[in-house]
């Protein structure tokens, strides 16, 4: 067929075609649209059920928007338990952690990206390999050695392992590292800095972006986590916002307000982070293809 | 020292935190672990050798471990390919040009940011089976009033329900790699004559398929380990409906102190994930492509 022959009936298919898909993503978009109303049900029914006076709980059918706003159980919840220490708590370990958690995966990533040694991809396949490991599979030896130690009902168990570097981290970093241009970091050489200053000066402030993901992430997890607190921490005062509200259940079961509101309070934080920082939520799945969980 | 040789040196210095760590905090107590598993241990007395034992009497004489293994299993087949459907599926139609489109991704991807704990409490007040909200809206319709995390039958899919409210974390990675796609492809196929289904089958899916098997594995090695949501929502009951493999490996663990056999099971679990991942891997027959690759 001559391109000519061919170009020809292309308009009046185009026309024909331009019905049936606008039709097409007019059902689409209603589609999603619907789809995303089914997804903000869960959310909508906690912040309203938090806000409800007790009559309305169970009210048929369902009330979405409560007779008058009750935060009596946002003062009943945090006067019920030491909500303000268990954030305290959080907080300590989410800071703490970061800090490790930065300091120590940029140092390995930049290693991996940019020096040449023996068995280094053998070392980083194996890097790779450990993000497929279930973490129970380690967890009863780990508990035994932090018993031995004495660090059970302390912080030390929760915060440690993260200035030794997290692969998921590395990999997210180094994939960075590998976009920027090495001219930089060689100009910077050849004026005598050392490689410290090279990654603190140079390679550090070009990789913010990256830096915020894992910021985000890391924090997300250790606010998230139950698992370690769980297993590490048995005290009351040294419980995290996780392992309290878990608690909180267990003596107020059935109390769906304050439960509620106790959630509220522990998802409101993590809804604001996200929404102000999404562009480095979704940035750091798509470098390295895993969430933070 | 010559400036090979100090950057070799360097190299290795900069990976250290790492490295120590691996031994320290994975090969370690990998090791550990196997040799745990050949042991009786209740962390009071020094273990003592049973060779085999715990192997043994796991697949023999302990029916919960089957039960465990069968509802990690059931959970799996439900919850993966449900949630892999379902981000691919909406990660398309929201590859379009549509009003509010950042709005309805972030969306779709909120409840993967959602704290474990706080969900497991909503959803068992979403799923109570006389005042959650799915029933009375069931009812405003005439639909079914399952028992959901009360009946045995109901409490799995109740929880792959649950699981598939965070399908945003697939659908993410989906729409990336959507967004990878050269559009000269799809024009190319039209111009051959595909329709809609045609330019899925032949440009979507090859053109996609390191990205869902990179979230066939994941999400299988995800599913093996689900604990935390019935871990707090229904202690593994009804019955043992929710008793999952790493909940009651936890049990053995930590309720128990059966330390030996939970070190078998943990075992097991790896050697399960090890062969899973592979088997997909050989089945699917691509391979993960790692985007950047070293200098």
């Amino acid at each position: 067929m001559s391109s000519a022959a061919r170009a020809l009936p292309m308009p009046a298919a185009r026309l024909r075609a331009r019905w049936p898909q606008f039709l097409r993503r007019a059902v689409g978009f209603v589609l999603v649209v619907a789809g995303a109303v089914v997804m903000l049900i869960p959310f909508a029914w906690l912040v309203s059920t938090s806000l409800k006076p007790d009559d309305q709980l169970f009210a048929y059918p369902p009330v979405w928007i409560p007779r008058y706003l009750n935060w009596a159980n946002y003062t009943g919840a945090w006067s019920y338990a030491p909500f303000g220490t268990y954030l305290l708590n959080t907080l300590e370990i989410t800071a703490f952690t970061l800090v490790g958690t930065l300091a120590s995966s940029s140092l390995v990533a930049y290693g991996f990206a940019r020096r040449q040694f023996p068995g280094r991809d053998l070392l980083f396949g194996l890097l790779l390999s450990t993000l497929m490991l279930p973490a129970i599979v380690t967890l009863i030896p780990l508990f035994l050695i932090f018993k031995t130690l004495g660090w059970i009902n302390t912080f030390l168990p929760l915060i440690v392992p993260s200035y030794f570097a997290s692969p998921f981290y590395v990999f997210l970093l180094r994939q960075f590292f590998l976009s920027l241009p090495p001219e930089l970091e060689d100009a910077a050489m050849i004026d005598g800095a050392s490689t410290l200053q090279v990654i603190t000066r140079i390679v550090l402030p070009l990789a913010k972006p990256a830096l915020a993901s894992v910021t985000i992430f890391s924090v997300t997890f250790h606010w998230n986590d139950f698992l370690g607190p769980l297993i590490y921490l048995n005290d009351d005062e040294k419980r995290t916002l996780a392992l309290g509200l878990y608690a909180f259940l267990g003596e107020h079961t059935a109390q769906w307000g304050y439960l509620m509101a106790g959630s509220t309070l522990m998802v409101l934080p993590m809804a604001g982070l996200f929404f102000v920082a999404q562009k480095y939520f979704i940035q750091g799945i798509v470098t390295s293809g895993f969430g933070g969980r | 020292m010559s400036l090979t040789r100090r950057r070799t040196v360097e190299g290795y210095l900069l990976i250290a935190p790492w490295l120590i760590g691996f031994l320290a905090f994975t090969v370690g107590p990998l090791l550990a672990s196997f040799g745990y598993s050949f042991t009786e241990y209740d962390v009071i007395r020094p273990p003592t050798w049973v060779g085999l034992g715990n192997y043994a009497a796991m697949v023999t004489t302990d029916p919960v471990f089957w039960t465990s293994l069968a509802n990690t299993a059931f959970y799996t087949l439900l919850a993966v390919p449900l949630g892999m459907v379902a981000g691919l599926a909406v990660a398309m139609l929201l590859n379009q040009r549509m009003p509010g489109l950042a709005v309805l991704r972030s969306i779709y991807y909120l409840p993967a940011v959602m704290p474990v704990v706080a969900n497991a409490i909503l959803w068992l007040w979403l799923l109570d089976p006389n005042t959650g909200i799915v029933n009375t809206l069931l009812r405003l319709v005439g639909g079914p009033q399952p028992g959901w995390l009360a009946d045995p039958s109901w409490a799995k899919p109740a929880l792959v329900l649950m699981s598939l409210w965070g399908f945003g974390q697939a659908m993410i990675i989906y729409l990336a790699g959507l967004q990878n796609i050269p559009a000269q492809l799809y024009e190319a196929a039209e111009l051959d004559g595909a329709g809609g289904w045609a330019r899925f089958r032949h440009v979507t899916l090859p053109m996609l398929s390191p990205v869902i098997l990179f979230n066939l594995i994941v999400g299988t090695i995800n599913s093996f380990q689900v604990f935390t949501a019935a871990f707090i929502m229904t202690g593994g009951g009804p019955v043992n409906a929710t008793r999952f493999y790493v909940l009651y490996l936890f049990n053995q663990a930590f309720g128990y102190f059966h330390m030996g056999y939970a070190a078998a099971m943990a075992w097991l679990l790896f050697l399960i994930v090890v062969a899973v991942a592979l088997v997909q891997f050989q089945v699917i027959g691509s391979r993960v492509h790692y985007e950047g690759s070293p200098r």
